[in-house]
């Protein structure tokens, strides 16, 4: 039982992360590169509160918001540029934090920061929290992509210039999607730190961004069910077989390559395909 | 004496992130591709170099042989990865490339072993002093490597059939295929080039270290798209200039900012600097 719950809350994690990346690239077709920043952003935020004595509940509201703010204002520095730009720079951004983080030795500097407290409700009831908060940006994030916002996201994705005409503030929308993703990301991060209580700059470097990234391409990006399978399936499978852990990074690493040249769309698009095809078997038959 | 050592180490740092990231920027002028597994190439070089010499004995042969033999290996990587995606967005080939480069670092990890491999009988290593300032010889030879491969390029860009037919490419592709340019051919040479010079790169700072490590590429790859962004994607020139500039802030930087930053982020606090002036690097494509 123990071994199913820890991996139930390492699943539940990496949707909530792979989803808050979601928001950003999926709906809002903003590459960033460097996601695991503000995952990191919320750890820390989280974990040095915690160690200072505030409670639990409140040190991970704290790191979502915090991190929220500094994707406020990376948002608004990285937004203007564009596409292959915004890419570069958002990549920048975590390697600036990573740098800064790695000479701040109240940060705990290259050792990271040990012994973090616990949630203190236990293993079980921890993994119900995370699924619990996971379910809930499922339901968000469906919630949002039906409403007027995820349309207009979607626009601002589809094109910009277009999009600018019909008198859509483009900039505003980009900064909303950025706030908001990041602001779950260091949901997602806070909720890391407490469940394997020790972090340090290493663990939200790019290879995580890359791995988050991972998820949300080989989902399907602005899909959130196709996401959210992608997250169960690379967050499970490398613990399932020993093979994939120990050439994870050649798995992770071929698959996005395979799936960009052969289906773009990722997991979704495949699962429409064939959908589709089915359907035209049918339809052909019965004409 | 400080200063002026100081400057010597940025310049010839410069000069191998110019040599890295003029493969990026040509790739990035002629197919707007974000090429990140050019650093991938990078560490194939010093593999290839280092592995030929402890074999023969001769450093030069390595080095010709890494670069030849790099440059068709960026040529295959063309064809495979980016020729079947050149008309999706632009998210697609970056990604797919970054792809690329962590399943390459992951293959020297499984061929070459985690702890990197070193020169049985290290050449150059002797030094010499001009005025107070300490060189070693493969120092020199990284500095001499990287002026003349710059130098041949500009000549070959500018006086010979093949390299005015891929400026015209780079400027305008259909006007140039219009004119009987082999759109086709001049990419496959685009490839060649900038990797072959990624190449020479990675047997340099494998002689230069004495070591060549399957993450050797990480920290360069990074770097060299802050390089070709501040110097304005797709411009040559540009490109150097803000290679030597990144080399020699990353020198200074280190010693007087070095409690507060640590080297490898340099480069991205000046490009987000500029980034915050002006949205389209340093210097104008051109």
């Amino acid at each position: 039982m123990e071994y199913e719950i820890s991996l139930l809350t390492i699943m539940g994690i990496s949707i909530i992360g792979a989803l808050s990346l979601n928001l950003i690239v999926g709906f809002c077709g903003q590459i960033s590169l460097g996601h695991a920043a503000f995952l990191g952003i919320g750890a820390y935020t989280s974990a040095i509160l915690t160690k200072a004595g505030i409670p639990f509940f409140i040190a991970i509201v704290a790191g979502m918001l915090l991190s929220g703010v500094f994707g406020l204002i990376v948002g608004f520095a990285s937004l203007r540029v564009k596409e292959d730009f915004l890419a570069i720079t958002t990549m920048g951004v975590a390697f600036l934090f990573m740098g800064i983080i790695r000479k701040q030795e109240v940060l705990g500097g290259e050792m990271g920061i040990a012994m973090i407290p616990g949630s203190g409700l236990g293993k079980f009831g921890y993994m119900l929290l995370v699924m619990l908060l996971a379910g809930a940006l499922i339901l968000f994030s469906i919630y949002l992509k039906n409403s007027w916002m995820g349309f207009t996201f979607n626009a601002v994705s589809a094109d910009e210039n277009t999009a600018n005409l019909i008198g859509i503030n483009v900039a505003n929308y980009k900064l909303i999607a950025f706030v908001l993703g990041t602001a779950f990301a260091g949901l997602a991060g806070a909720l890391y730190a407490h469940n394997i209580r020790f972090i340090d700059p290493e663990s939200f470097g790019f290879i995580e961004s890359i791995t988050i990234l991972s998820m949300v391409v080989i989902g399907g990006m602005g899909s959130v069910w196709g996401v959210t399978i992608a997250a169960v399936l690379l967050s499970i499978f490398p613990m399932w077989f020993q093979f994939i852990e120990d050439y994870k990074l050649l798995v992770y690493g071929g698959l996005l390559c395979l799936i960009m040249i052969f289906s773009p769309e990722g997991l979704s698009g495949i699962s429409e395909k064939i959908y589709a095809g089915v359907r035209g078997k049918r339809s052909d038959a019965s004409s | 004496m400080l200063f002026f050592d100081l400057l010597v180490q940025g310049l010839i740092q410069g000069g191998i992130y110019s040599l890295i990231a003029i493969g990026l920027t040509l790739v990035y002028g002629l197919l707007r591709i974000l090429h990140v597994s050019h650093a991938g190439l990078y560490t194939l070089g010093g593999y290839i170099a280092l592995l030929v010499t402890n074999l023969t004995g001769s450093f030069t042969l390595g080095m010709i042989v890494s670069m030849v033999g790099v440059g068709l290996a960026g040529m295959v990587i063309y064809r495979l990865i980016y020729q079947p995606i050149l008309n999706k967005p632009p998210f697609v080939a970056l990604i797919a490339s970054i792809g690329m480069f962590i399943a390459m670092e992951e293959i020297y990890r499984i061929i070459f072993g985690p702890y990197g491999i070193t020169f049985v009988d290290p050449p150059l290593q002797g030094t010499f002093t001009v005025a107070n300032i300490y060189l070693r010889h493969s120092e020199i030879a990284a500095i001499v490597l990287a002026v003349s491969l710059i130098t041949a390029l500009s000549l070959f860009t500018r006086y010979t059939r093949i390299g005015i037919a891929w400026r015209a490419t780079v400027t305008d592709p259909e006007m140039a295929q219009s004119f009987g340019v082999d759109v086709i051919k001049v990419r496959y040479l685009n490839f060649f080039i900038g990797s072959a010079m990624a190449a020479g790169a990675g047997g340099m700072v494998a002689l230069l270290n004495n070591l060549v490590e399957p993450t050797m590429g990480s920290v360069p790859s990074y770097k060299a798209l802050a390089i070709i962004v501040l110097g304005g994607l797709g411009n040559v020139k540009g490109t150097v200039i803000a290679a030597l500039i990144i080399g020699i802030s990353e020198a200074f930087g280190t010693i007087y900012l070095g409690d507060f930053l640590d080297r490898d982020s340099i480069a991205f606090a000046l490009l987000i600097l500029v980034l915050m002036f002006k949205p389209t690097g340093l210097f104008v494509r051109g």
